[in-house]
């Protein structure tokens, strides 16, 4: 992989301070973000936020990229990942990469990229050349936007923190880390292979590399109380920078603890207490200025994961790797893509076709609003109603949006930003069942 | 044409899975009528929902050639019947026109209730009865001690029942020649005018309206021109056959011979069972007595659960009811459910075919509300109401009294189940009239409230006896009753469709129990939902559905969107299939199923 397309990534240079104010612009330009001072925001402004956001926000185009190898399969990850003991042909895998995402280039063209996530699967398993490699592609098939968010998840193991400087020179710019736990026992129970002083050292490490890094937690574990969620994320919070990711740990199926589970070895907190701790995770994350933007993840203003949000807003994004999804707009239809799941098989694909594309789906325009409708309403920010229409051709019917505004599940943050409150996001999945089983076609009066 | 001597008209009478279907199919092979390419189980039973429920519904025949040990040739012709109660009126019209029926009893299990009522139904219409012993391979077989319970029970002499293994072949030789030895040919003279028994008639996408004849008397030929004597009306016979079980078409069916004839007949409405069949002009000069027709006892309404599919109901039920006479309908309108349909039934498994039937054949999701009975209300000013449906009770204040219809049970239960047998009667309100042991088995005569009954009796009574119970009924008469209105209501609101016509000494239990039911059938939603039982204002039972708890998933990215949206749209669906009172979603299987009472 050569590295001639280098100089397009925008590589923001960061000091060796804290983010806090100190930061420079790139060679490139990238235009300030938002101060995230950690003292500043709070739940409180966040609201006023949402009202003064204009109601269409560009929702970007985004780039997926699946490392689908992991060190150890964890035993809660339901996710696309492999464990290959005999080692990686990383190269296969890199050419791959290459060719497939010139292929998606081709669907998409003359877009501008406004993030790109290497996700997985482990990708901070891959060398920094490699991800170098895949982000010169990137940056040769489309053109990247000066402030573009390139994120890669890492794993805080000390041998993976070590690289965390060479991905910062091949481009990435945001690193995720899986933390999911503040305590060696409960590291242990889910499977994960660092402890909690490696996890302290590659946040540390992350800090000092990057502007912009996330960690993530899973909260209600087997035997977790109140208290200890209360010390832990208060831990957390203090060694965060602006942004964290706490998921309730949920028991999926096909996975080791669905078993466990199923037959009685592993007992999770009650709806009761899973409910406590997500009140507690809400009050200490608007506490400390990063009030949930969007049902898991917590940040202050301005430094949401703008790829996520890419998503969120349903905007469009390619998807390259072993089974990875897309949404691209193409000839004015939204399609939705999907590639082959086993690494091996989807390589072989790209090699002999160019790329790993199983599912090429178009979506009808019923399909759409329901998808903008699930992923919108995750967002603190809600939906832009007119954007629906304009999309799907229907709006939720009014008595519907009403009965729900009088539980108090959603709210009108603009006349036409429909918002679920946080008692709505709550019980989402019944609230978008109500609302999408109300449509009704838009008619022209 | 075969000789009047070498004749025989017989049915089958047997319990459900003793093994009439199995020896008919035995029957049919041994006399060759079928290959074995087209052999298949149940060859009599051709309606799909027949052969899963291993029962008959409608009565078929098939005419064999048997060439017996004597040397000749006899012409046998099986009347297939029904075995359940709520076809006993298809039962009596089948043995009327047969000479002889085997009666098929498990050598494992003894006579069940059901097979008496048409045993006894058979010594009325005086049919000679050959008993037959099945499943004697089976190890727990006893076929002495059946015997004895056949001439205990029915009182007809067992000695010379003929032992058989329907399943392995064994001994049906035997019930063949039995047949021709045992069974007396049919009785008639081909030199008077034609008289035949109108036995059945059913529509037939190819051929229209299919009427099933004996004939008593002279003969029935195509061309001729006919006159159905209670309708008044005259056909000319288009085509005349026999099934074997193919059908096979002839120039015509003489004396004692049991066939079928097709005329310009529009729909089987036209056609009256136990109607005499004669010449136009040289008409028999006694039409034979005819059948009182079925009167539906068990009433329900039927509801589309998407209110668009109104019409398609209404033409299945037409559809339906074209070759299913003893069924009625008329529409409903439910402040619930819309607009759908009261309908009548000869009994319960009526009404599960009927449903079944709409719901398979016709794609039709149904709501099915509570089994009713017709009530007698005798209002202050003299005059009677007959209520098919509680939500039509008038104001009760208006009201002298009501009379409920009363049934005399029989059933038979092994000794080890009898006391949870009168138990459950007993709590049915139920009176005991008789009981008298059989061997080890007990056979108990009740009368009860066919208003306890309707419901889930029959599974309750299969639940405590675990299977062994047998059971049948007929209505004796009307009595007066304390009962009362119970009403449902969700969410404050009262839903007709729920409310049912309860003894007051059984109301507070009954909305307990229904109140509990419908707490489990309502999913919880995004509000808390009141349940209340209640009789006129008083509220008698309460529960309360719980809100919903969290139900979002933690993680939704971008290779999460697909499965989302599918899962959502199958949710979507299933929401199509709840009903919706004020804000509250009901399944709906929720109708019948909070109305089934687990007792102890």
């Amino acid at each position: 992989m050569g590295r001639a397309g280098r100089s397009a990534i925008p590589s923001p240079l960061v000091g060796e301070g804290k983010g806090g104010g100190d930061r420079r612009t790139s060679a490139v330009g990238i235009p300030p973000t938002p101060n995230p001072s950690p003292q500043g925001g709070g739940g409180q402004a966040s609201r006023d936020r949402d009202a003064d956001r204009p109601v269409t926000a560009d929702p970007g185009f985004g780039i997926y990229v699946h490392w689908p190898f992991c060190a150890s399969k964890c035993p809660y990850c339901d996710f696309n990942s492999h464990v290959r003991m005999a080692g990686i042909d990383e190269p296969r895998f890199a050419a791959a990469f290459a060719r497939e995402i010139a292929h998606m280039a081709a669907l998409a063209p003359g877009r501008t990229v406004t993030s790109i996530f290497l996700g997985g699967g482990t990708p901070s398993l891959m060398k920094p050349e490699t991800v170098g490699g895949i982000l010169d592609r990137i940056a040769a098939s489309w053109s990247i936007a000066s402030d573009a968010e390139i994120t890669l998840e890492a794993n805080p193991s000390s041998v993976e923190a070590e690289r965390f400087a060479g991905y910062r020179a091949a481009g990435i710019n945001r690193v995720s880390l899986g933390v999911q736990a503040l305590n060696d026992g409960d590291l242990k129970t889910l499977g994960r292979l660092h402890s909690v002083a490696e996890a302290r050292r590659a946040i540390d490490i992350a800090a000092r590399t990057f502007e912009r890094f996330s960690f993530d937690l899973i909260y209600a574990r087997p035997a977790q109380t109140p208290d200890a969620w209360r010390a832990e994320l208060s831990e957390a919070l203090a060694m965060m920078r602006n942004h964290l990711s706490l998921y309730q740990l949920t028991i999926e199926e096909g996975t080791p603890f669905a078993g466990l589970h199923r037959a009685g070895k592993l007992a999770v907190p009650d709806p009761e207490l899973a409910d406590t701790l997500y009140e507690i995770t809400q009050e200490l994350t608007e506490a400390a200025g990063i009030p949930a933007y969007e049902i898991s993840n917590h940040a202050r203003a301005g430094a949401e994961s703008r790829h996520n949000l890419t998503y969120w807003r349903y905007g469009d994004y390619a998807g390259v790797g072993p089974g990875a999804h897309g949404r691209l707009v193409i000839d004015g239809v939204r399609h939705a893509l999907v590639t082959e799941r086993q690494p091996e098989a989807w390589a072989a694909s790209v090699e002999q076709h160019g790329h790993g594309i199983i599912e090429d789906t178009t979506l009808a325009r019923s399909e759409e609003a329901d998808e903008m409708l699930l992923m919108g309403l995750r967002l603190a920010e809600g939906i832009d109603l007119r954007r629906l229409e304009a999309l799907g051709g229907v709006r939720p019917s009014r008595v519907a949006i009403e009965r729900l505004e009088k539980l108090g599940l959603v709210e009108h943050h603009a006349p036409d930003r429909l918002v679920a409150t946080r008692a709505g996001r709550f019980v989402l999945n019944e609230l978008v069942l109500q609302l999408s089983a109300s449509f009704a076609p838009i008619t022209v009066s | 044409m075969t000789d009047i001597d070498l004749i025989r008209n017989f049915s089958i009478i047997a319990h459900i899975d003793h093994g009439k279907s199995t020896l008919a199919d035995r029957l049919i092979q041994l006399c060759g009528n079928v290959s074995d390419r087209e052999m298949q189980d149940q060859i009599l039973d051709s309606m799909e929902i027949e052969r899963e429920r291993g029962i008959t519904i409608k009565a078929q025949t098939v005419r064999l050639d048997y060439k017996a040990k004597d040397g000749k040739t006899y012409q046998l012709n099986l009347m297939d019947t029904p075995g359940h109660v709520d076809f006993a009126y298809e039962v009596s019209r089948s043995l009327a026109a047969c000479e002889g029926a085997l009666l098929v009893v498990d050598a494992s299990q003894g006579v069940e209730a059901q097979t008496l009522a048409n045993v006894y139904q058979a010594i009325d219409h005086n049919l000679e009865i050959v008993p037959v012993l099945n499943k004697i391979d089976l190890p727990a077989a006893d076929p002495d001690r059946v015997k004895q319970q056949i001439e205990d029970v029915i009182g007809i002499d067992a000695s010379e029942a003929v032992p058989i293994s329907a399943k392995t072949g064994v001994g049906v030789a035997d019930v063949l020649e039995a047949i021709v030895t045992r069974l007396p040919p049919p009785k008639g003279d081909s030199k008077k005018p034609l008289k035949a028994l109108l036995v059945d008639s059913w529509y037939d996408a190819y051929l229209g309206v299919i009427v099933l004849v004996r004939v008593i008397d002279g003969a029935l030929k195509k061309g001729q021109r006919v006159k159905l004597m209670a309708t008044d009306t005259s056909y000319q016979i288009d085509r005349v056959g026999i099934f074997r079980p193919k059908q096979e078409m002839l120039p015509e069916l003489a004396t004692g011979e049991v066939g079928f004839f097709t005329a310009a007949i529009k729909q089987v409405a036209d056609t009256r069972v136990g109607d005499t069949v004669t010449d136009e002009k040289n008409p028999t000069a006694e039409p034979l007595p005819g059948f009182k027709p079925a009167q539906p006892v068990v009433f329900c309404g039927l509801f589309p659960v998407d209110a668009a599919d109104f019409e398609d109901l209404r033409e299945a039920m037409g559809k339906l009811r074209l070759n299913d006479a003893s069924f009625s309908y008329e529409t409903e309108s439910s402040a619930a459910l819309g607009f759908g349909f009261r309908c009548g039934f000869l009994g319960l498994l009526h009404l599960e075919i009927i449903t079944e039937r709409l719901e398979r054949e016709f794609n039709l999701d149904l709501i099915t509300t509570a089994p009713s009975v017709i009530y007698h209300l005798h209002m202050n000013d003299g005059s009677t109401i007959e209520m098919h449906n509680p939500a039509d009770m008038p104001d009760p204040v208006r009201i002298d009294h009501i009379e409920e219809p009363w049934i005399e049970a029989t059933i038979l239960v092994p000794d080890e189940y009898l006391g949870a047998v009168l138990k459950l009667c007993q709590d049915r309100r139920g009176r005991q009239k008789n009981l008298t042991y059989v061997g080890t088995r007990a056979m108990l005569v009740y009368e009860l409230p066919l208003n306890e009954v309707v419901f889930d009796f029959y599974d309750r009574l299969k639940s405590v006896s675990r299977g062994y119970a047998s059971f049948d009924y007929h209505i004796v008469g009307y009595e007066e009753g304390d009962l009362v209105k119970l009403s449902i209501l969700v969410n404050a609101e009262p839903v007709d469709a729920l409310s049912i016509i309860v003894h007051k000494s059984r109301a507070e239990q009954r909305g307990r129990t229904m109140c509990e039911k419908l707490k489990e059938l309502i999913p919880p939603h995004l509000f808390q939902i009141p349940i209340q039982a209640a009789i006129g204002a008083k509220v008698i039972a309460r529960e309360t559905i719980r809100a919903l708890r969290k139900d979002v998933l933690a993680k939704c990215y971008g290779g999460d969107i697909t499965r989302k949206r599918k899962l959502l749209e199958k949710q979507k669906k299933g929401k199509k299939k709840m009903r919706e009172f004020g804000s509250v979603e009901i399944p709906q299987e929720a109708f019948i199923a909070a109305l089934k009472m687990e007792e102890n």
